[in-house]
C-alpha cells in the first residue's frame, strides 16, 4: 500500500464517519462542527486528486466563511431536541431498509467492476509546469462562461429571495424622521390638563415613581 | 493553448434581455414609492412581451438547430416553442396575480422580480444542451419558486408549504446531481449531444448508465410532480398563495417537460427500453393515485393538485409511446400545453373568487356559482370539461392524441387503463359543474358580490374560450408541437 492509498483511506474514513456524525448527533452545534470535519477530509481527498486550488477554496469558503456563519445561526436558534427525536424509532426500520437498498444499488453501479483500473485507466501525470489555477481560469471564463453567468444570476436571485423573506415593511422598523422631529409643535408633545387641587399627602408614604 | 470559439451571443438574446430587464426591475422597484408599484408590474409584463417577440424572431432566424456557448446552449424548434409557451403562461400568471397579492399585502415588487428570475430559469432550461445548464436553470427556477411560496409572510400555511417544497426539492436536486455525476464518470462529458453519441457507441458499464438514468428520472419526475415523487404537490398547491399555485402549475411544467425530452430522447435514446418501463410505472401510479385521491378532497386547490398529478401521468404516457410511434412526443407536448392553459384558468378563477383575506377554496364555496356570476361559472364549466376530456373542449383532443399514439406503439392495455382512469377522473370534475349549476348558493355567500376588474375578466374569458377554441380548431397547435418534436 502506497502512502497515497493510506492517505486516501484515512481521509475517506474520516469523511464518512464525520458525515454520519452530522446526521446522528442531537446537538446542532456538534453537527455543524462534524460537517466542518467532513469538508476538511474532502479537501484532503481533492488534494490527492491534484485539485489543489479547489481543495483550498473548499477550506477557505466553506469552512472559513459559510460554516462559520452557519454556526452563528445554529447557535442563535433554539432547537427543540425532544421534538427532533420524535418519530425516530418509528421511521427507523423504513429508513434502514431504504438506505440499504440505495447503498446496495450504488455498490453494484460504481463498484470496482465498473470503475476499476481496467475500465478507467489512471490519467497521465501532468508535467511539472502544470498550473491547476490557470487551467481552471482558462475554462471558467471561456467554455463555461454561460453556466458561470447563470450561477451568478442564481446568487442574485438568492439574495433577492433572502432579503424579501426577511425584510419587514418600513412602518415596522424604528427609524428616525428628522424632518418630523424639527417641525414638531409644542401642542403635539405637551398636554395641559386642569385638575382640581387636592391636599398633598405625605411624600414618604408614596412610591417614589409617582411623586413627580 | 486551448481552442475556443467565441459564442454566438445573438442566439441567447432572450435570456440576456430578460437578465437585463430583471436587474432593471429590481432597481426600478427600489426607487418607487409603494403606490407607484404598478410601474414594476407594467415593466415586468412589457419585458415578457418583448422577450416573446425576440423568441418569435428567432423562430425564423434559426431554421436549423444551433449549439453554441461551447455546447451549453442550443436553439432549436423545441427550445423556441417551449420558450414561447412559457412566456405566454407566465404573462397570464402575473396578470392574475396582481389583484390577489395586492389584497394580501404580499411584497409586490419582489413578487414580480422573483417571477422574472423564475421565467429566466425556465428559458435557460428550455435551451439547455448540457446537464450543467439544465441543473442551473432548474435551480434558478426552483429557488425563485420557493421564495414566492413563502412571500405571504403572515401565513403559517404558506411558510410550511415553502419549507416542505424546499426540503423535498433539495433532495430531488441531489438525486439529479448524483445521476449526472455518474454519467459524467463513465462518459467524461455532460453535453447532451456528446452523451448521446458516446452512449450510442455502446459502453460496457450499462449498469451505471441505468442507475444514473433512474436517479436523473427521479429528479425530473419530482419537478413534474408524478408519483412516486408527488408528495409535495398537494401540500404546496394548497398552502401557497393561489397566484403562486397558478404559476407553479403552469409554466414550469412545460419547461420540465422540455428537459425530460432532452435527457430521455436526445441524450439517452438507446436506453428507451429502460425508461419506457420506468415511465409506464410512474404514469400508471400517477393516474391511479391522482384521480382516486382527488375524489376524496373537499378543498378545490387540493383537488386540482391531485388532478395535476394525474395529468402528468397522462403526459408521461405520450413520452413512453414516443419511440415506437410517430406522434407520441408531440401528443405529450400538446397535452402538457393544453393542460397548462386549462389549469391556469381554473386557478385564476379560484384566486378571483377569494375575497379580501378570505380564501374561498372549499368545494362548497362553488355551490350555485351560476346564480352569482353566470359568466364565471360558464368559464369554469369549459375548463372542467376540458380537464375531464369532454368534447368539444381541447382536453378531449389532447387525450385522443395520446390514446392514438399509445395504440400505434402497441400499448393497447395502457390506453385502456388511461381511458378507465379518465372516466374515474371525470367524476370529480363534473361534480364541480353540478355544484355550480344545479345547487343553490349558501345565503352567506349570496351577500358577497363577485367584483372583478374588466381586464382580469377578459383574461379569464380568453383562457376559458381558448379551452373551447383550441378544441374546435386544434390543428395549428398540434402542427406546432409536431414541428418542434418531429
Amino acid at each position: 500500500m502506497t502512502a497515497i492509498q493510506i492517505l486516501f483511506y484515512l481521509f475517506s474514513t474520516i469523511a464518512i464517519l464525520s458525515a454520519l456524525m452530522v446526521v446522528a448527533s442531537t446537538n446542532p452545534v456538534r453537527g455543524v462542527l462534524s460537517l466542518v470535519l467532513t469538508f476538511f477530509a474532502m479537501a484532503g481527498i481533492w488534494l490527492l486528486l491534484h485539485a489543489e486550488f479547489l481543495a483550498l477554496i473548499l477550506v477557505l469558503v466553506y469552512v472559513g466563511a459559510v460554516m462559520t456563519l452557519f454556526l452563528f445561526v445554529v447557535m442563535m436558534l433554539r432547537v427543540n431536541v425532544a421534538s427532533m427525536r420524535e418519530g425516530f424509532v418509528r421511521y427507523l426500520p423504513f429508513g434502514i431498509v431504504l438506505s440499504l437498498v440505495i447503498v446496495g444499488l450504488i455498490v453494484v453501479a460504481i463498484g470496482p467492476k465498473q470503475f476499476g483500473l481496467t475500465s478507467m485507466p489512471i490519467p497521465p501525470t501532468k508535467d511539472i509546469n502544470y498550473n491547476n489555477l490557470a487551467e481552471l481560469g482558462m475554462v471558467l471564463y471561456t467554455q463555461y462562461a454561460y453556466p458561470f453567468e447563470i450561477a451568478a444570476v442564481l446568487l442574485l436571485a438568492a439574495i433577492v429571495a433572502a432579503i424579501s423573506l426577511t425584510h419587514r415593511k418600513p412602518h415596522q422598523r424604528k427609524i428616525q424622521n428628522i424632518g418630523k422631529q424639527i417641525t414638531v409643535k409644542r401642542a403635539d408633545r405637551v398636554r395641559l390638563i386642569a385638575m382640581p387641587s387636592v391636599k398633598k399627602m405625605n411624600v414618604s408614604d408614596k412610591p417614589s415613581g409617582e411623586t413627580s | 493553448m486551448m481552442n475556443f470559439t467565441p459564442p454566438l451571443y445573438s442566439a441567447a438574446l432572450p435570456e440576456i434581455f430578460l437578465l437585463c430587464m430583471a436587474s432593471a426591475a429590481l432597481l426600478i422597484d427600489v426607487c418607487l414609492k409603494e403606490r407607484y408599484q404598478i410601474i414594476t408590474y407594467i415593466f415586468v409584463q412589457l419585458s415578457l412581451v418583448a422577450a416573446f417577440l425576440l423568441v418569435m424572431s428567432q423562430y425564423h432566424d434559426y431554421p436549423s438547430s444551433i449549439i453554441t456557448f461551447s455546447g451549453h446552449y442550443v436553439v432549436d424548434k423545441l427550445a423556441i416553442l417551449t420558450k414561447l409557451f412559457v412566456l405566454v403562461a407566465s404573462f397570464f400568471a402575473f396578470v392574475y396575480a396582481r389583484q390577489y397579492i395586492k389584497e394580501r399585502h404580499i411584497a409586490r415588487g419582489e413578487y414580480y422580480t422573483l417571477g422574472l428570475f423564475a421565467v429566466m430559469g425556465m428559458l435557460i432550461m428550455a435551451s439547455a444542451s448540457s446537464f450543467l445548464t439544465i441543473y442551473l436553470g432548474l435551480e434558478l427556477l426552483s429557488l425563485s419558486l420557493y421564495a414566492m411560496v413563502a412571500l405571504q409572510k403572515n401565513s403559517g400555511v404558506a411558510s410550511e408549504a415553502a419549507m416542505k417544497y424546499f426540503v423535498t426539492g433539495a433532495l430531488a436536486s441531489g438525486l439529479l446531481l448524483y445521476g449526472i455525476s455518474m454519467l459524467y464518470g463513465i462518459t467524461g462529458s455532460i453535453e447532451i449531444s456528446t452523451l448521446g453519441t458516446v452512449l450510442q457507441s455502446g459502453l460496457h458499464q450499462d449498469k451505471v448508465v441505468m442507475l444514473a438514468l433512474i436517479f436523473i428520472l427521479s429528479g425530473l419526475l419530482f419537478k413534474l410532480g408524478a408519483v412516486p415523487f408527488h408528495m409535495w404537490v398537494p401540500d404546496v398547491y394548497d398552502g401557497a398563495p393561489t397566484s403562486v399555485t397558478l404559476f407553479i402549475a403552469s409554466a414550469p411544467k412545460i419547461a420540465s417537460f422540455c428537459i425530460l425530452m432532452r435527457v430521455l430522447v436526445q441524450a439517452m435514446p438507446m436506453m428507451n427500453a429502460t425508461w419506457s418501463l420506468v415511465l409506464a410505472a410512474a404514469a400508471i401510479l400517477s393516474m391511479f393515485a391522482g384521480n382516486l385521491l382527488a375524489i376524496a378532497q373537499t378543498n378545490i386547490k387540493r383537488m386540482l393538485a391531485y388532478s395535476s398529478i394525474a395529468h402528468m401521468g397522462y403526459a408521461l404516457l405520450g413520452v413512453l409511446a414516443g419511440p415506437a410511434s410517430t406522434t407520441g412526443y408531440s401528443a405529450a407536448m400538446f397535452y402538457i400545453t393544453t393542460y397548462v392553459i386549462v389549469a391556469a384558468g381554473a386557478f385564476a378563477i379560484i384566486a378571483l373568487l377569494s375575497k379580501q383575506g378570505i380564501e374561498l377554496d372549499q368545494l362548497e364555496d362553488y355551490r350555485g356559482l351560476n346564480a352569482r356570476n353566470p359568466w364565471l361559472a360558464f368559464m369554469m364549466l369549459l375548463l372542467m370539461f376540458s380537464m375531464a376530456g369532454i368534447p368539444p373542449t381541447v382536453g378531449f383532443f389532447a387525450k385522443l392524441g395520446l390514446l392514438e399514439a399509445l395504440v400505434e406503439a402497441h400499448y393497447v392495455w395502457l390506453a385502456a387503463l388511461a381511458l378507465l382512469f379518465a372516466i374515474i377522473g371525470a367524476y370529480y370534475y363534473l361534480r364541480i359543474v353540478m355544484l355550480m349549476y344545479f345547487e343553490e348558493p349558501h345565503e352567506t355567500l349570496m351577500e358577497h358580490r363577485i367584483t372583478i376588474a374588466p381586464g382580469i375578466m377578459a383574461a379569464v374569458t380568453l383562457n376559458g374560450i381558448a379551452a373551447l377554441a383550441l378544441g374546435l380548431l386544434p390543428s395549428a397547435l398540434i402542427d406546432m408541437c409536431r414541428l418542434s418534436l418531429g
